[in-house]
């Protein structure tokens, strides 16, 4: 991973969070593409190299929120785990959400992991950092064919 | 945050030296974490679904799965945990010290939470675990008790 550019799918449609978060990742020493879409329908197009998506690299995390419009993040996470070559990839729910149902429900659809979205910038900004540690360098990811 | 609630784990592994490294360093964590240790995924399957000789045993918040054991490996149980709808929610995090990319790509395609290999080093070993117990215990939020 150290030497290849690692590929994240930012899915989320607050422009504070998705501010924050590219801070965060862009001052790794890891390279990094951070691709953000701001709803499950532009994800799923992204996922599936339709339209203006038809060059997208297969990324090696998805950062997926759960209420957004058009799309929300229970059926998009429903939608990627039924296609053979998406379902390897880990998706990381970063939620507003504390709800017991939507943490029972995303582990239960195939979630990796469900984090709830601290409030304070700085806590904010800690979770993004200890997701990127965990994934980047103490987890394995597959070997990404993109 | 799991602050002050006992954190239950599954420790399914028939190595008995990496037992007890995790447990010596799971013991020593700030959180109360409570391990339960099994030898392979037959003894794995029968604690999760409280048979005979482990009626009063407690889900837990998480699962460490080795990969290669004796009866029944860690492939298998993890099908079998991720298609039995009473369990298919608890999180797995694969422990193993085969690092191929097979490996790596069918676990998180069954449906592993997250793929670790086991570094050869006792301190490398040491803190692969702790940050595990750090990023699963503190930054992420898991089922609730049912």
């Amino acid at each position: 991973v150290i030497e290849q550019e690692v590929q994240i799918l930012m899915v989320d449609d607050d422009p504070v969070d998705v501010e924050l978060t590219l801070e965060v990742l862009q001052t790794s020493k890891l390279k990094m593409n951070i691709n953000v879409v701001m709803d499950g329908v532009e994800a799923m197009e992204y996922l599936l190299r339709k339209g203006k998506y038809s060059a997208s690299l297969k990324p090696d995390l998805i950062l997926l929120d759960l209420n957004m419009p058009r799309k929300d993040g229970r059926e998009t996470l429903q939608e990627i785990k039924t296609y053979d070559n998406l379902k390897d990839i880990p998706v990381i729910i970063l939620t507003a959400s504390k709800g017991e149902e939507d943490i029972v429900d995303s582990y239960s659809v195939g979630a990796s992991c469900y984090i709830t979205k601290p409030v304070g910038i700085a806590e904010f900004k800690k979770v993004v950092s200890s997701i990127e540690d965990f994934w980047f360098t103490i987890a394995k990811l597959p070997a990404n064919s993109k | 945050m799991n602050i002050g609630k006992q954190i239950e784990v599954l420790l399914v592994e028939d190595d008995p030296g990496d037992v007890d490294l995790t447990l010596e360093v799971m013991n020593m964590s700030k959180l109360k974490v409570n391990i339960n240790v099994v030898g392979d995924g037959v003894e794995c399957l029968n604690y999760l679904r409280n048979a005979a000789g482990y009626e009063d045993k407690l889900k837990p918040d998480m699962i460490l799965l080795d990969l290669n054991m004796p009866r029944k490996d860690g492939r298998e149980t993890l099908h079998e945990i991720k298609n039995d709808p009473a369990l298919k929610m608890l999180p797995v995090v694969v422990l193993t010290t085969s690092d191929a990319n097979e490996d790596i790509v069918r676990s998180y395609t069954t449906g592993a939470n997250c793929y670790i290999t086991k570094p050869v080093g006792l301190d490398q070993f040491t803190k692969i675990v702790s940050s595990i117990e750090n990023f699963w215990f503190t930054i992420v939020k898991l089922p609730p008790k049912s």
